[in-house]
Formats: C-alpha cells, sequence, structure tokens
C-alpha cells in the first residue's frame, strides 16, 4: 500500500505520549531507519505502538548510495529486516553519499553528476531494490557546491535514475529552494524540469540563512517552521500534481507537537485549497 | 563450620532470598509500567549543523602547545589525589 | 578523475586541506566558505552523536573541550557504521591515552559506564521469569544458574564512577567533597519500565553478579560470599526484570 496522499510527521521520540494519546488525525509518520536497527527496546516498543494507528514511511540516511562503493550488504540486511517487521508504506534514501572506505561521516555528501556518477547510481539503487524487494524513493539534496566535472543538470539526473530503475522520487521541496538560492538559479526552473509523476513522496523542512558575499546561503538545518517561498513552491507543485503524501521535517531545536502539527495542517490546507481550484 | 554445613547454610540463605525475589515480581510488574524510556540514542536524521561559521575540524595536535583547552565541566568539583578537577594546561 | 578518486579527495578535504578538484561556485572566492558547510556538518553532528552517548564525560569536562576532545576522537575512531548507536566503544580507552584529559583520571570508566547504558538501552528484549519457576530453582540451587537479562552488565572501576555518574545527571550538580579515588561497581540494565538506572553494588554482591553473568550455579555464585550479598542482590535482579530464566546445569 502506498503511503496516504495526505501529510505525516517525522517522528520525535519526545513526542510518543502526546502522538499516543491524542492520535492526531496525520495520513503517516516517517522515522529514520538507522534509529530502529538495535536489537530491542525502547525504539522498537515505540515503533509497533504507532505502527498500530499510522502507515509508516522508512527514510534512510546511511546507504551512500552516491558513493563509489556498493551499498554495504550488512546495512541492506538490517533495512530488509526492518521492512518485514514493520511493513512500512513507503522506503526513501538520498541522492548523496555518507560512506567512504567503511567509515560512515554523517552526512549527506554531494556528488558530481556525470554519466560515471549516473551508472554508479543506478547500480545501486538497483541492487537496492532488489534486495528489498520493493520500489524505492530517491530524495533530492540540499547543495552548497557546485561541480565543474558536472555534465547534468540535477533533474536530468533524477529523471534518468528514475526512468532507468523504476524507482521514484522524493521531492524536497526545501531542498530545491536551497539548493537553487545557493547556486542562484530558479527553483521554478528547476520544478518545470523535474517529471512530477515519478514523485510519490514530498519533504517539507526549515532552513537557516547566512550571507555572503554574493548573497544568501541556506542552509537545511530542518531547525524553524517552513519558510514562505517554500510553502508557494509546495503549492504550485500540489497545483499541478495534485494532494501527494507530505512530510515535515523538524530535527533541530525539536519545537512541542503541537507547533509541529500546525505545520502539518498548514499542508493540508495548500492540498485543499488545491482540490477545490479544480 | 565443614564444606557441608556451608552449604546448607548458603542453600537455606539462597532459598530465602529467591523467596523474597519471587514475592517481588508481582509487585513489580504493577507498579513499572512501560513509559517507553528515556531518550538515550546517539540518534541519525538528515538534518544539516551550523552553517559556515562554527570551529570546523580541528586538527591542531593536541599533544603539542597547540592545545589551549582545560576541562572545565563538573569536573572542577571532584576531588583526585592530584587536587580538585584540573586547572592547570597540560605542560608538552 | 573518476568517483572513488573524487570522494577520496572529499574526505581528506572534510579533514583540513583544500577543497577537492572541480569544487566551484559561481563566486570563486566563496568555495572555501561553502565547502566548510560540510566540514561542519560532519564535525558537529558526530560531536552531537557523541555528546547524547557520553553525556556525563561531556559535562565534566564542559561543552567546548568535549567538543574539541570529540573532534580529535573522530577522526581516530570514525563510525564504522550508520548505526551511531554503536559508535564510540573506543572512547574510553581514546581518553586513556588522551593527554589533555590525563588528570581526570576516572574519566575513561565514566565513559565505560555510559557506554554499557547505551548498550543496555538497546538491547534485546526478554521477559522476566515466572516466581514459580524462580521457586524451582531455589529447591536445587547447586543445579541452577540464572539467565539474565541481555542488557545486564558489570563496571567495575578504582574510582567512584557511580557517585560521579549519579551527581552529574540532569538536575544534579556535584557539590561538596566528591572523592573520586574510591573504588566502585556498576551494575547497569534495562529496567521492566525501560529505564536505564546504575546500580551501586559492594563488592560481595560484585563478585556475585559476576559470577551469575558467567553461568554460574547459584550455589556457586555465592559460595565466596556471605550470604547477605545474595539477599539484597537476587530481589533487586526480579524487582528490576533482570532474571529471564532459569538454566539447568548437569
Amino acid at each position: 500500500m502506498p503511503l496516504p496522499r495526505a501529510p505525516g510527521l517525522g517522528f520525535k521520540s519526545e513526542h510518543f505520549d502526546a502522538i499516543r494519546t491524542t492520535r492526531p488525525a496525520l495520513g503517516f509518520l516517517e522515522v529514520h531507519a538507522e534509529n530502529y536497527m538495535g536489537a530491542g527496546g525502547p525504539p522498537h516498543r515505540q515503533l509497533a505502538t504507532l505502527r498500530q494507528d499510522y502507515a509508516l514511511s522508512l527514510h534512510g540516511v546511511g546507504l551512500s548510495i552516491g558513493g563509489p562503493d556498493r551499498p554495504d550488504q550488512g546495512h541492506l540486511r538490517r533495512l530488509r529486516d526492518l521492512i518485514s517487521r514493520y511493513e512500512p508504506a513507503s522506503f526513501s534514501e538520498h541522492l548523496a553519499w555518507s560512506s567512504h572506505g567503511g567509515d560512515y561521516l554523517n552526512d549527506l555528501l554531494p556528488l558530481p553528476y556525470t554519466p560515471e556518477t549516473l551508472q554508479i547510481v543506478c547500480d545501486h539503487v538497483d541492487e537496492v531494490q532488489s534486495t528489498l524487494g520493493c520500489r524505492m524513493l530517491l530524495e533530492n539534496p540540499s547543495t552548497y557546491l557546485l561541480f565543474a566535472q558536472s555534465t547534468l543538470p540535477e533533474t536530468t539526473f533524477l529523471a534518468e535514475v528514475a526512468g532507468r530503475t523504476g524507482c521514484g522520487l522524493l521531492l524536497d521541496v526545501n531542498n530545491v529552494f536551497v539548493s537553487c538560492t545557493n547556486h542562484r538559479t530558479d527553483p521554478v526552473d528547476w520544478l518545470a524540469s523535474i517529471p512530477l509523476h515519478h514523485v510519490g513522496e514530498v519533504h517539507l523542512g526549515g532552513h537557516a540563512r547566512e550571507d555572503l558575499p554574493s548573497g544568501p546561503l541556506l542552509i537545511d538545518d530542518h531547525g524553524c517552521p517552513v519558510a514562505d517561498p517554500v510553502w508557494q513552491l509546495y503549492a504550485r507543485v500540489i497545483a499541478q500534481a495534485g494532494p501527494l503524501p507530505t512530510l515535515i521535517e523538524w530535527d533541530n531545536d525539536v519545537p512541542d507537537f503541537p507547533t509541529l502539527l500546525a505545520e502539518a495542517e498548514r499542508a493540508a490546507r495548500v492540498m485543499a485549497q488545491a482540490a477545490e481550484a479544480v | 563450620m565443614t564444606a557441608f554445613d556451608r552449604t546448607l547454610t548458603l542453600t537455606a540463605t539462597l532459598a530465602a532470598a529467591l523467596t523474597m525475589a519471587a514475592a517481588t515480581a508481582s509487585v513489580a510488574e504493577d507498579a513499572m509500567e512501560k513509559c517507553y524510556g528515556v531518550a538515550l540514542a546517539g540518534e541519525n536524521d538528515c538534518a544539516a549543523g551550523p552553517g559556515t561559521t562554527c570551529a570546523g575540524t580541528s586538527t591542531t595536535d593536541y599533544q603539542g602547545n597547540a592545545w589551549k583547552l582545560v576541562p572545565a565541566g563538573t569536573c572542577m568539583t571532584i576531588e583526585t589525589p592530584n587536587g580538585m578537577g584540573s586547572l592547570e594546561p597540560i605542560e608538552s | 578523475m573518476d568517483h572513488a578518486t573524487f570522494t577520496t579527495a572529499f574526505r581528506a578535504a572534510l579533514f583540513g586541506g583544500p577543497p577537492p578538484p572541480g569544487a566551484f561556485a559561481n563566486d570563486p572566492d566563496e568555495v572555501e566558505r561553502r565547502f566548510a558547510v560540510y566540514r561542519n556538518n560532519v564535525a558537529h553532528s558526530l560531536t552531537r552523536a557523541l555528546a547524547c552517548r557520553f553525556p556525563v564525560v561531556e559535562r565534566l569536562v564542559g561543552g567546548d573541550f568535549f567538543a574539541a576532545t570529540a573532534r580529535v576522537y573522530l577522526q581516530e575512531d570514525p563510525p564504522a557504521s550508520p548505526r551511531l548507536s554503536q559508535w564510540g566503544q573506543g572512547f574510553a580507552a581514546f581518553l586513556e591515552r588522551f593527554e589533555p584529559a590525563a588528570a581526570l583520571a576516572y574519566l575513561p570508566d565514566v565513559a565505560r559506564l555510559e557506554w554499557q547504558r547505551g548498550q543496555a538501552y538497546h538491547a534485546a528484549d526478554a521477559g522476566p521469569v515466572s516466581a514459580e519457576a524462580l521457586m524451582q530453582a531455589a529447591a536445587d540451587p547447586g543445579r541452577h544458574a540464572l539467565r539474565l537479562h541481555p542488557s545486564v552488565a558489570m563496571v567495575r572501576s578504582r574510582f567512584a564512577v557511580v557517585s560521579i555518574w549519579e551527581a552529574n545527571q540532569p538536575g544534579q550538580r556535584p557539590g561538596g567533597h566528591l572523592r573520586a579515588n574510591r573504588a566502585e561497581t556498576a551494575l547497569v540494565l534495562r529496567d521492566r519500565a525501560d529505564q536505564v538506572p546504575v546500580i551501586a553494588l559492594t563488592e560481595e554482591e560484585a563478585l556475585c553478579a559476576d559470577a551469575l553473568l558467567r553461568g554460574a550455579t547459584l550455589l556457586a555464585a555465592t559460595a565466596g560470599t556471605e550470604g547477605s550479598a545474595a539477599m539484597r542482590l537476587l530481589p533487586l535482579l526480579m524487582r528490576v526484570g533482570a532474571i529471564t530464566g532459569i538454566a539447568e546445569q548437569g
């Protein structure tokens, strides 16, 4: 079963009691897969409890799909076990790399977009999908630098991966805004060149801003409400693609649960308004 | 006390201890509702950090004079044979 | 430059050195500052992950010292897997040879204690044994050993690690004269409420618990001790849910 075309929230353990007692109307909850790879204990108990009431989106941060090496077999096995245990409606990962030579660097690091890296990413996505036995979604990254060796636009790269592997896309609208702002390009153009029919989920999160001599540098820190220009881009996506499973991400300075829920309700209003306009 | 006597005594003590232990089981089950624990994870997330202006990585040689920091937390209230805490930089 | 070469250069740049070949920005003067975002993300996120795992160590040495220490540690012993809960096993041994913290001789054992707490938190689940089964074991303690919960572990120290740990919990502040040079043994486990307490054991209780953990029969585990250790330890283990079964020997 796919994710409901409704708002969802990134689950934070400090919100467990609030969710369990108030059972808010949410389409789904999303968790970071790596936090549920211990043998037992509270994380699994919480997840099993939540799973009774909500569809689950499993979001990985550690597969290093954009790295040169094959995905770690042990990590893939742990993902497969998690999927068979919790039966999530979706599994997603990032167009980025995070491991190098067996060391895990804990950040989503960028790659040049070339025919070589396209082939690598496609091979890795193929392997992930065949090992996990399901279609995955691949998320566009926030980037802070460009690379001279890149020969493909990011949107072409993503569309090619989706076309060749059959994977879906996770469209992080905040990441689109962050990257385009950082590289002084127009996020509307970016969105116009991405095949929206491949999009299986949307992410919305907050970003921070610094000022460089040439203009703003936005940092994808998930530490505040979704910015207004990101909401506007989101409304544009929804107007075009119809309602989509939409996640609110807030990982730093996590607010109280009602504040988070208000963000999800805002996404619901955008989807409702788009439906009325049709 | 012979070894045999000692074993008998220990067996009796163990019986008493285990009886007490068994009696605590039902009380414990009632009293300790799962509260789903404390958050104790070094948790993964996919958020970025603090931008361009924080300290960044230190590549200084900590065995040399480059290391200027001294421990300055609650260790200063804990008594060791060398005195309270550690207030002097390490001489290299 | 193939992709492997690129990622190797990028990784080297994360820990010093110039940004990787090909990195550019519309304003070339900004490449260094933009690359610093990645540098900071890696250093900051791993430092925070380590601090989550070792909060008492962080409190003992203070945030600045801890962050600087973490940045040395993460280059010497980076995570070997994306499961950050598994990172930091070598932190105690690192602190032992980390000269700037040498005056705090108890620090490595505090790190060992915190590492065990993290392990206990994520340890496999196992339900408590029934009172009836326990009573059956009591009838023949020379033939029965206890199965203990996978989270149960002990940390022995020449230092007052339990007192130091307790005095540095949220809301507590170490006051007066907490003497570090006093041997203490900590029992760590995940209890029935999913909390991970740190319990101080006497020397006799520690001997007994150690033998039980190694699978000795109840009789053998208490043979070298006065009975009073068992009188406190066994009800305690049962109350917290740490006895999960009975194993018959021989």
